[in-house]
């Protein structure tokens, strides 16, 4: 971040309008050029690498060892007839060849194939699954990262004083916590109750079944509190660590002696002037998380019966049941493309120099 | 305080400031958005949980954990899907809950004709469909021909029409099979037999997973109501079933994919009941007030596999077994150098039984015992005797080591999330180790490979045996050899013994249930003296339920017997609500749930406050 220092001096003295050029061939009309060059090249990455991710997800599962057909059916009375049928039925008895081309044709077309063990299409049972771990992880990403971002910042502007000592160490320690044994222990606490502590929250899962209205987001809300509670405990040490590092980078700069020495109060000078600086790294982690958020946590998603896509890719995995598994790789995967590109399109905005 | 220095225009402040509020705004938002977007479309479901208590509606909950694989029978193959079917739809035999034997369901009699090639079924008259409708013989014919015709319907049942040659029903109360050669297992066809003007309508069966319209149709003591995919299954009594409706209101099975989180709800009372216990539960629920720890003997057995040579049915041999395992007295050295009651006692922490025929005891008509003559007990001086025997001393380096110069070097395939696997791999390390022997063990996550192609020498096995023994011994025989080394058999490991197989089809065509336990029984006495399977112990079934909730509850067998995955409906049919007590187990959250948004409201306030202060204290800064 050594080079930062020189934007916010260039836009610090940019005292006043600049005057520019309204015309079509000005400053503006080639800055808005660059950005859109800038946007084709990175959707354009993006699609490439999407494509890369879909013929990537065919191979890669089938390197797994693991007969889907024997574990589906282990244990269970079956004839050689019927494990021969089922080969059939799964089309695993084709060519390896003739799989992949069947694959990318019906993927190309939207269609992800149907499960081997829920008998049912990949794309409808990622639908019924994805919204729970979308609110799940996705309230705990948000709700971490602004916590991450608010006491890192702090954390370097204080650097070295108890606030900061008391800040990382417990973040740390807490990100430390392996989180199933977190939810467990909050479970035990707010959800049985121990002595004067009431059991509050459910012990798991989503709902209680019935409710409509407001009663139900009420009740989902209420089933929500404590694996948020678990994700943004564990998960917000990293944003704190990275905005503190990034902030404290900043501190040295010249351009925030220059913003002192212009009289401004010290808490504008690190909200107005080094955060805005210091967010890039974070900004790119943050982006970074969100692109997890569709692939859940599949340990909390365990502790606290979370009906999300966590375990629902375990379970695909066990088989392994192929079109799930290839199905699901590509949602992870494409969520983490898409969020990727999302922060590189918003990166011109947070920094000008970007794109140019 | 002059700020004009700072452009306002070219404030970087602002974009944290949009960021951080975006960023809150967007929680709230995706909060409220994807609770409501949520594919819960909860129409017209039976408003309760919070209320229950309050409605005096008597609910059994049941902690489960296995996801449903589909809730069509022609599909389902998990255990958790098969017992849903088994609570909604009758079968039509049941089995008597004393000692297992086949008892009337669907059908109140059933007899084959003397060339014993046809099977004649008597089926009741006083069993409706939850629609109304009567059940019939139609009903019954049209499930079986469905198996027969269509390769999706066959999915998970097929084995039990592959021998079926036509079935009709000639009226509505009586059902005809006629079968392609003789099979004394007729009494005893897991199958749910259903309504055929619900399920003819179904297009394409390999897809349908019977899923999307409530309440399904079925004539078992409950009707499902709701089910939502990991989240619930709930059921309500049959009131018209011909048995009596079950006692409770409503019966929910309820996920908990984590063993310690359904054991905190059952302390809770939020479940009436769970399953599948790990001796520490068991002991730390055992002290707790109003709950009932059931320590009963199980259906599975834990043994010791050695591969026999694996080959298919073409003769080829393939793998690489150990070939000093296929000397029996390697073998009998192997299993006297194993202490079994120490397995019991510290692998299994006393919740298990001491292994010695292969069916286990819960099952009394085919249990069987070796005799004094012929019991492998632990004995290590015996066991190094036979090695001995066998041709293998120790060399100096106190090795066992063949004439041809190769140690008594073993793998064992364990299995990598058993820990029962690992800690007894550890105890046959020392007590093999003592004799000489090396043992690897080779724990996988995934067995199936090695297994399948007989690469490994010995293996951790285990089943689970249904009341008739039939399938269990099949995997012994030779015809369950794969055809080709490419193909996958339906055979355990590899065993392939001439004499078991004459029992084998003897005891398939024995119709007399005495004369064929006798054979079933000399089948596990040969399966025990060839020694590829020796069978270590009986894991018990470690399951606890809430005496405040459930007063009383039918166990299999009915003496001491287990609660979970019974042959049968009995549980939760028989299972009689606590006086008095609380039994929906929610009526802690709906207390919880006002303090929970309390707390949320609370926190939203001091949030508003503590950005509002954080506004005004800047404010003169912005002017």
């Amino acid at each position: 971040m050594s080079t930062a220092s020189t934007a916010p001096l260039a836009e610090g003295t940019a005292d006043g309008p600049v005057p520019v050029k309204t015309g079509p061939s000005g400053p503006r009309a080639r800055s808005a050029r660059a950005y859109l060059l800038y946007v084709a090249g990175k959707l354009g990455g993006a699609a490439v690498s999407l494509f890369a991710v879909l013929v990537t997800s065919f191979f890669l599962f089938r390197i797994i060892p693991g007969d889907p057909v024997r574990t589906m059916t282990h244990g269970r009375q079956v004839s050689a007839e019927q494990l021969a049928s089922l080969r059939h039925q799964f089309g695993l008895d084709l060519p390896v060849w003739q799989q992949f081309t069947g694959y990318c044709v019906k993927a190309l077309s939207g269609d992800l194939g149907i499960s081997y063990q829920f008998h049912a299409p990949v794309g409808e049972l990622i639908a019924q699954k994805l919204p729970a771990t979308l609110l799940l992880t996705g309230v705990a990403v948000v709700i971490y990262s602004v916590l991450g971002l608010w006491l890192g910042t702090r954390s370097a502007w204080h650097r070295g004083r108890l606030g900061d000592k008391v800040n990382t160490g417990v973040a740390l320690t807490l990100w430390s916590v392996p989180s199933f044994w977190l939810g467990l222990l909050l479970i035990i606490t707010f959800s049985v109750g121990i002595g004067p502590i009431p059991g509050m929250f459910p012990t798991g899962g989503m709902e209680s079944g019935g409710a409509t209205g407001f009663a139900y987001v009420a009740d989902v809300a209420h089933h929500m509190a404590l694996p948020v509670v678990t994700l943004v405990a564990v998960g917000y040490a990293q944003t704190l660590l990275v905005m503190r590092a990034s902030l404290l980078d900043e501190m040295g700069s010249d351009y925030l002696t220059t913003a002192r020495a212009k009289g401004l109060r010290d808490d504008l000078v690190r909200r107005h002037h080094a955060v805005p600086n210091a967010l890039l790294p974070t900004v790119t982690m943050v982006f970074i998380n969100l692109g997890h958020v569709a692939a859940g946590s599949i340990l909390v998603e365990t502790v606290f019966s979370w009906p999300g896509l966590g375990g629902l890719f375990y379970q695909a995995l066990s088989v392994p049941d192929l079109p799930l598994v290839q199905g699901l790789f590509v949602v992870f995967a494409g969520a983490m493309i898409l969020m990727n590109l999302l922060a590189d399109l918003l990166y011109p905005l947070l920094d000008p120099r970007v794109g140019r | 305080m002059d700020t004009t220095t700072v452009p306002r225009n070219a404030r970087p402040s602002s974009r944290v400031r949009t960021l951080l509020a975006v960023g809150a705004v967007g929680a709230t938002a995706l909060a409220l958005a994807a609770a409501a977007a949520t594919p819960l479309n909860p129409a017209p479901r039976q408003v309760k949980a919070a209320t229950a208590a309050a409605d005096g509606k008597r609910t059994l909950t049941v902690a489960v954990s296995q996801s449903v694989d589909s809730l069509s029978p022609f599909l389902a193959q998990r255990l958790v899907s098969t017992t849903v079917h088994r609570l909604i739809y009758e079968n039509l035999t049941n089995y008597d809950t004393k000692d297992n034997h086949a008892i009337p369901g669907l059908a109140t009699k059933w007899e084959p004709s003397p060339d014993k090639l046809t099977w004649t079924y008597t089926i009741r008259e006083n069993s409706r469909w939850s629609d109304g409708k009567q059940a019939t013989a139609e009903d019954a014919a049209w499930t079986f021909n469905t198996m027969m015709k269509d390769e999706g319907a066959a999915t998970a049942n097929g084995s039990f029409v592959a021998n079926f040659k036509k079935v009709t029903a000639p009226t509505p109360t009586r059902l005809v099979i006629e079968l392609k050669k003789p099979q004394a297992t007729m009494a005893a066809l897991d199958v749910p037999i259903l309504p055929r003007h619900e399920w003819e309508k179904v297009g394409d069966f390999s897809k349908f997973n019977n899923d999307k319209k409530f309440p399904v149709v079925g004539n078992g003591p409950f009707v499902l109501t709701d089910y939502k995919v990991d989240q619930y299954v709930k059921f309500r009594p049959n009131q018209k079933f011909w048995r009596g409706a079950p006692k409770f209101d409503e019966l929910v099975l309820k996920y908990y994919k984590d063993g310690d989180a359904a054991v905190a709800a059952l302390r809770k009372g939020e479940v009436s009941f769970a399953a599948n216990l790990t001796p520490a539960q068991a002991a730390s629920l055992a002290a707790s007030r109003n709950i009932k720890v059931n320590d009963a003997p199980g259906r599975r057995f834990y043994a010791l596999a050695t591969n026999p040579g694996a080959r298919s049915k073409d003769g080829k041999k393939f793998g690489d077994g150990h070939p000093a395992l296929l000397n029996p007295k390697v073998r009998q050295a192997l299993f006297a150098a194993t202490d079994r009651r120490t397995i019991v006692d510290k692998v299994f922490q006393g919740h298990a039984v001491e292994g010695e025929g292969y069916i286990p005891p819960r099952f009394s008509a085919y249990h069987w015992k070796p005799t004094a003559g012929q019991k492998i007990a632990y004995d290590p001086e015996k066991a190094a005797a036979l090695l001995d025997e066998a041709g293998y001393k120790k060399n100096s380096a106190g090795k066992r080591v063949g004439k041809d110069g190769r140690p008594l070097d073993f793998r064992i395939l364990c299995h990598a999330i058993d820990p029962n696997d690992k800690a007894v791999g550890k105890y046959l390390q020392e007590w093999w180790g003592d004799l000489g022997i090396g043992l690897k063990v080779d724990c996988r996550d995934n067995v199936s490979d090695p297994w399948l192609a007989g690469e490994y020498d010995l293996a951790f096995d285990g089943w689970s045996v249904n009341p008739d023994p039939d399938f269990v011994l099949s995997i012994h025989t030779c015809a369950a050899l794969p055809s080709t080394p490419k193909d996958t058999g339906a055979t355990d490991n590899f065993i392939c013994d001439k004499k078991f197989d004459e029992l084998y089809a003897k005891q398939t065509t024995e119709y007399d249930a005495a004369k064929r336990a006798g054979l079933v029984k000399q089948m596990q006495s040969r399966l025990y003296d060839t020694g590829y399977m020796n069978v270590m112990a009986y894991p018990n079934a470690l399951e606890a339920y809430r005496t405040d909730q459930i007063k009383a509850i039918t166990t299999m067998p009915e003496s001491g017997g287990n609660i979970w995955g019974q042959d049968g409906y009995w549980s939760w049919w028989s299972a009689v609500p606590a006086d008095g007590g609380d039994t929906s187990g929610e009526s802690g959250s709906s207390t919880g749930l006002v303090i929970g948004i309390g707390a949320a409201v609370v926190l939203a306030a001091a949030l508003g406050a503590f950005v509002a202060m954080r506004r005004r204290s800047t404010a003169e800064d912005r002017e």
